[in-house]
């Protein structure tokens, strides 16, 4: 057997190099594709393997804007609904469960691509809570503060009653967690999920248009429908 | 760890050198810099990745702007290398590995074991790890950047941009454990990149042709140095 011939050379290095840029390239116009089959497969292979919370796509990620993540317990939690209206209401968890339920199955989009499907909420219709509170005439806008206490989000009144907007308890099909905005969360469905203020705690009717909430300060759309805002072209849930 | 002698072979015919130097001043602080900015990288990515540790360290955008700057600095240590009369050891590598031959396609096709194969600086391995790195850098670069500032971009692109962030960080991820995994299995390679020496007993017989190279002596029929 002859020996390895030394004179034989390639620039083996450079091919593998631009090789790798030019697959970096093609997938940055073809991901989105590719990552929508993929998508499917990996989330049932990683699920069976419970692996989810690594596998780079069809999970949810968790974002928190302040330090630590505000904790609140269920018989701790009061949510007070006020501002340009006829009642405050201040409600308990056991008050808000007494009211009428409202159970949706959405994918969960969140503006930075992501998309979780087919999830599961339960809670009431913002919209109840409105007219038990009875909105005032003059009215424009319902503005969403967290017990983080950073956390602000808003929606005009007429998005603020859509019947896919609610108060939610549920998700996933469990109590919400705390990572996930529990005890109680909003769920803004048509939108995306900055929308959704998580650990709500006010819900604050206003008068005039809905003030920006905190990502919108920081250039997000006030109006964030999904698929039709933030330069985005999502399929609706 | 024990004191090195001040010796470094360059040319010598009258007895076999103990230490050769394989990693300039000027490559190794290439290579830990941008070590420093990739531990960094790699923990921010975790954290702004994994939603376990998302929620124990939260500050969502001060991690994101720390993971960014990492990002954009991580050229910084190999263009600082290339720019100035201290490159010639770098060139010289990259160089390396560069060029395949007949040994390098016959190390990797025998991984490692066909004996008639005498590496020279780099082995095969050494060499495609490299360039792999050096490529999934340049689309993790690329592919950052598209994510950070989207606005001029199709949106297909953007998420196309971090389908291929998230899975080259993945593969980079691997690799880096690798490198990391092989460095602290072999100490005296190790070494060659925290003191730049390397013993010259070990260099004879894991890179012959590079001891050749360093020493102008046969690998195979010289006299072990006194250490061996």
């Amino acid at each position: 057997m002859a020996g390895p011939d030394a004179t034989r050379e390639a620039p083996i290095g450079r091919r593998v190099f631009l090789g790798m840029v030019g697959l970096g390239g093609v997938g940055v116009l073809f991901g989105a594709r590719i990552q929508d089959r993929l998508e499917r497969v990996v989330q049932g292979v990683a699920g069976r393997l419970g692996l989810e919370s690594l596998a780079p796509s069809g999970r949810f990620r968790i974002y928190t804007v302040t330090g630590s993540l505000p904790q609140r317990s269920e018989a701790e939690y009061r949510l007070w609904v006020g501002g340009h209206v006829d009642r405050q209401l201040e409600l308990t968890a056991a008050d808000l469960k007494s009211l009428p339920v409202t159970r949706l199955t959405r994918d969960f989009q969140c503006v930075t691509g992501w998309r979780v499907r087919d999830v599961k909420w339960k809670g009431v219709r913002l919209a109840e809570l409105l007219d038990r509170a009875g909105v005032r005439v003059g009215a424009g806008g319902v503005r969403f503060y967290s017990f983080d206490g950073r956390y602000t989000e808003s929606l005009t009144l007429d998005q603020a009653r859509r019947e896919d907007v609610i108060v939610a308890w549920e998700m996933l099909g469990r109590p919400i967690t705390t990572a996930h905005g529990g005890p109680v969360r909003l769920y803004v469905a048509p939108m995306y999920g900055y929308k959704s203020c998580k650990w709500l705690e006010r819900v604050e009717v206003t008068e005039g248009p809905p003030a920006p909430g905190f990502w919108e300060e920081r250039g997000y759309d006030v109006d964030a429908w999904i698929g039709r805002s933030n330069g985005r072209d999502d399929p609706p849930v | 760890m024990t004191t090195l002698p001040s010796e470094v072979a360059s040319d010598s015919r009258s007895s076999p050198p103990r230490w050769l130097l394989r990693f300039d001043r000027c490559e190794r602080a290439v290579h830990w810099c941008t070590a420093a900015l990739v531990l960094v990288l790699m923990v921010t990515a975790a954290v702004l990745y994994i939603g376990e540790l998302s929620v124990v360290v939260g500050r969502r955008q001060v991690v994101r702007r720390v993971h960014v700057v990492a990002g954009l600095l991580l050229p910084v240590p190999v263009v600082l290398g290339l720019a100035g009369r201290w490159r010639r050891g770098l060139v010289a590598d990259i160089r390396a590995f560069n060029r395949w031959d007949g040994h390098d396609r016959r190390w990797l096709r025998s991984r490692g074991r066909d004996p008639a194969v005498r590496v020279g600086k780099f082995n095969a391995g050494q060499k495609l790890n490299a360039a792999f790195v050096a490529g999934a850098g340049v689309v993790m670069l690329g592919t950052g950047s598209i994510m950070h500032w989207f606005s001029p971009f199709p949106v297909s692109w953007r998420t196309g941009a971090t389908f291929v962030h998230d899975w080259t960080a993945l593969a980079l991820t691997l690799v880096v454990l690798g490198h990391v995994w092989m460095a602290l299995s072999d100490s005296d390679a190790f070494r060659g990149m925290v003191s730049g020496r390397v013993p010259a007993s070990w260099a004879r017989v894991r890179r012959p042709r590079w001891y050749e190279e360093m020493t102008g002596r046969p690998a195979a029929g010289d006299q072990p140095g006194p250490e061996t």
